[in-house]
């Protein structure tokens, strides 16, 4: 069962909390908030990846826990006591920049070391702690190179040794993979996550590549609107979401219009555009009015000779097919106009062309019924 | 040669055959900027060079003289058929009116000559036979003079290193030893040394000044910034003759800002502020300004904000993430932009002309003087030659210093 109204604060134990957010509010000009009511509990030695679209308010909220901008309402507390008036120098926060922000006149070494002036660490304790930060990421050899020698993925590791060099308890990344390339960028995830998982710390990271967040984290916060629509661990947010907009954002999703007819055995029954019945899942209350079903593609099989009781049976046109390998996508228009993909593996395909007529199934558990 | 590398001529030489319109293309593109420079650029500096070194009077009004003073001791007076030498040169010369070029010549380095050779040609004019000596020696005492005659025989050769040693405040001896020039005459090494000064101070309040500016405008919202800009520019849109002007509205005796002082009772009497060096540095400051903003700013725009706010989150307050993080990053644009307002403060010259006093005159306005008034052409490019090579030194050493890298003009 997973609703958005689950997200409350209720439902962590405050003294998991390492951070709160408590009804925090940002706006720039007076008018219009980029985050509007954000309550939020980031626990204890946990990865918790903000999720979404640009000009979701994610990066916002980040720079306030940072301490670059200041909430216009609200409290955030680190640790129990409120920080939203401490300077960004007295947090103890490490933060990951989008570019690195590596310092370009120092050499790796110095870069990582700077924290550590600030903390009193000098001289021979402070080259032993650069050699073990920089040991952790692998770089020991590159101490002397200046940041513009190095590789992107390099860089990237050494801003992630700057950032953990004074053990701040928590780690802050604004999405610190999103100039790698792809398959560097998967290597960096399980390298950050393994980071995270053995120093125990906590990471607040955020990103709009769902499949990072999905990767990397141990819950997810997707941000839409200034409003987080749902937080949850990763396969909830997959399997159940909460939202039209999760059920969209998060991975691929067939969204089609229904009326909500009534409920039977747990069960929400629903007439889809063309007038048929269907069975879906259910969170939500409600009893009338415009709804809609949302099924993933993987979810749609061929349909066989006979029904199954607990599928929804449905026929169409395809539109047009995609061969992918390991799998083929069918564009198939049903329920009077609407579009639907499929995706069903290869090898159990029988040759379609575009103008044949196609009976699909999809489980009624795997049909989520969702506010319009 | 194998096969082989025959085969991998052909192809180099396909593929420059190939580019050659393209090649050819560019350079057309080029030329009429090439030939420009050539004749607006390259062409004066060496007409600057040669200037500044050439020697032709005496070699042109007096080539039999210095045929004749070819096998002279040095040290004596000449004997006569040296004298009847001199007189055929100075005959002909007072034909062409050449005499007065020579005389004005041999005066810049024995005062009195130019006199001495108008009568001397005067009186060869008229003299018909010899002896010459005699009469040349009764007309004035310097002709039995040896060192008149060594300057005479040094300035036979086409080339002469007066003009820069002059520049320089050094002299010839006449045994051809260099030596400082007397006192009165030493003045072009201060005038250099002030020149430095001038051009250093501007170069630093411009620095103190435009630093602050070129950080707010980085900052500053896009409405703000482009007003700012546009005042930064405005000087820039104005003719140099314009503002100079401006500030001698502003900075005379009864002007604003004494009338201002006044009024404060920050002053009981009006200060001299036109025709000192204040008058000069505040004008040269203020209209230098944009050159000094311009590069530091395009290399801060450069820098992003995100290495600010991390080293605040790695601990450092917020002067310390400035001083230890921002301000080394804008070097090269520190370096240009004052390298820019130094070299062109070296340059100087109307803006001295009108509001400096008579103290604060700069080398450029010495070679207005010697090719204006005094028609000194050569002792002009010999000091435009020392600015020039003061002008490259700096450049190189800054070069050295912070590295060709670490200087961003654009």
């Amino acid at each position: 069962m997973n609703f958005s109204q689950r997200v409350s604060v209720a439902a962590d134990r405050p003294v998991d909390a390492l951070v709160r957010f408590e009804d925090v509010k940002k706006s720039y000009d007076g008018i219009n908030f980029v985050v509007k009511d954000l309550n939020l509990n980031v626990r204890r030695g946990e990865f918790l990846t903000m999720l979404g679209p640009s000009g979701s308010g994610k990066t916002t909220t980040l720079m306030m826990l940072g301490g670059f901008e200041r909430p216009t309402l609200g409290h955030i507390l680190l640790d129990g006591k409120p920080v939203e008036r401490l300077p960004p120098e007295k947090r103890n926060i490490g933060f990951v920049f989008q570019n690195y922000a590596l310092f370009p006149h120092m050499t790796v070494a110095e870069n990582v070391a700077f924290p550590l002036r600030y903390r009193g660490i000098t001289g021979v304790a402070a080259k032993d702690k650069v050699r073990e930060a920089l040991g952790r990421v692998s770089l020991e050899a590159l101490g002397d190179r200046r940041p513009a020698q190095l590789s992107g993925g390099q860089q990237q590791r050494v801003a992630l040794a700057r950032a953990l060099v004074f053990e701040p308890s928590l780690v802050l990344m604004d999405e610190p993979l999103g100039a790698l390339d792809k398959q560097l960028r998967e290597r960096m995830q399980i390298e950050i996550k393994q980071l995270q998982t053995s120093l125990g710390i906590t990471m607040v990271y955020v990103t709009h590549d769902q499949s990072e967040a999905l990767t990397m984290s141990d819950r997810i916060a997707v941000f839409h609107d200034g409003r987080i629509q749902q937080l949850a661990d990763p396969e909830t947010l997959y399997n159940e979401p909460s939202n039209r907009f999760v059920a969209s954002f998060i991975g691929e999703n067939n969204t089609l219009p229904c009326t909500l007819l009534g409920r039977e055995g747990g069960m929400a029954v629903v007439r889809m555009g063309d007038g048929s019945k269907f069975k879906a899942a259910a969170d939500i209350s409600g009893t009338g009015g415009d709804m809609s079903v949302s099924v993933r593609p993987e979810n749609i099989g061929l349909a066989g000779q006979d029904g199954r009781p607990d599928f929804n049976r449905f026929g169409g046109k395809v539109r047009d097919v995609f061969f992918l390998g390991d799998h083929m996508r069918l564009s198939v228009e049903a329920f009077g106009g609407e579009f639907v993909t499929a995706r069903i593996p290869a090898r159990r395909l029988r040759p379609f062309a575009p103008g044949d007529d196609v009976a699909l199934e999809c489980n009624v558990a795997e049909c989520r019924l969702l506010e319009a | 040669m194998s096969a082989v590398d025959i085969d991998r001529i052909n192809v180099f030489m396909a593929v420059r055959k190939a580019e050659r319109p393209a090649r050819r293309a560019a350079f057309s593109l080029a030329l009429p900027l090439i030939a420009f420079l050539v004749v607006a650029f390259v062409a004066p500096i060496l007409y600057l060079l040669v200037t500044a070194f050439g020697n032709p009077e005496t070699r042109e009004v007096l080539p039999r003289t210095l045929v004749a003073l070819e096998n002279w001791d040095g040290t004596s007076t000449p004997e006569e058929p040296v004298y009847a030498a001199l007189a055929a040169d100075l005959k002909i010369a007072k034909d062409n009116s050449t005499a007065a070029l020579l005389g004005k010549r041999l005066n810049y380095e024995i005062s009195g000559m130019r006199s001495r050779v108008l009568s001397a040609a005067r009186m060869a004019d008229k003299l018909e036979t010899g002896p010459y000596k005699e009469k040349f020696i009764g007309l004035h005492q310097d002709w039995a003079s040896p060192d008149v005659w060594s300057v005479i025989k040094r300035n036979g050769a086409s080339f002469t290193p007066y003009y820069l040693l002059t520049a320089l405040d050094l002299q010839q001896a006449p045994d051809g030893s260099l030596e400082r020039t007397a006192g009165d005459q030493a003045i072009f090494l201060d005038v250099l040394g002030r020149t430095l000064f001038v051009a250093g101070l501007v170069t630093l309040f411009t620095l103190l000044l435009g630093y602050p500016v070129a950080y707010v405008l980085t900052i500053a919202p896009k409405a703000v910034a482009g007003i700012m800009m546009l005042m930064v520019l405005l000087p820039l849109w104005t003719s140099l003759l314009v503002r100079t002007t401006a500030w001698v509205v502003l900075l005379q005796s009864d002007g604003i800002i004494n009338d201002l002082l006044m009024a404060l009772h920050l002053t009981s009497e009006k200060i001299q502020l036109i025709f000192t060096r204040i008058g000069t540095v505040t004008a040269m400051t203020h209209i230098q300004l944009p050159f000094t903003i311009l590069p530091i700013y395009s290399v801060m725009r450069s820098i992003p904000t995100t290495q600010l706010r991390a080293a605040r989150s790695l601990g450092a307050g917020p002067s310390s993430a400035f001083w230890r993080v921002y301000a080394p990053q804008t070097l090269p644009g520190v370096v240009a932009g004052c390298l820019m307002t130094f070299i062109l403060s070296l340059g100087y010259y109307i803006t001295p002309a009108l509001v400096g006093g008579p103290r604060d005159q700069m080398v450029s306005n010495f070679i207005s003087v010697y090719i204006n008034r005094d028609l000194n052409w050569g002792l002009a490019a010999g000091l435009g030659v020392v600015l020039l090579g003061v002008t490259l030194a700096i450049y190189l050493l800054f070069l050295r210093l912070v590295g060709a890298d670490k200087i961003k003009l654009g």
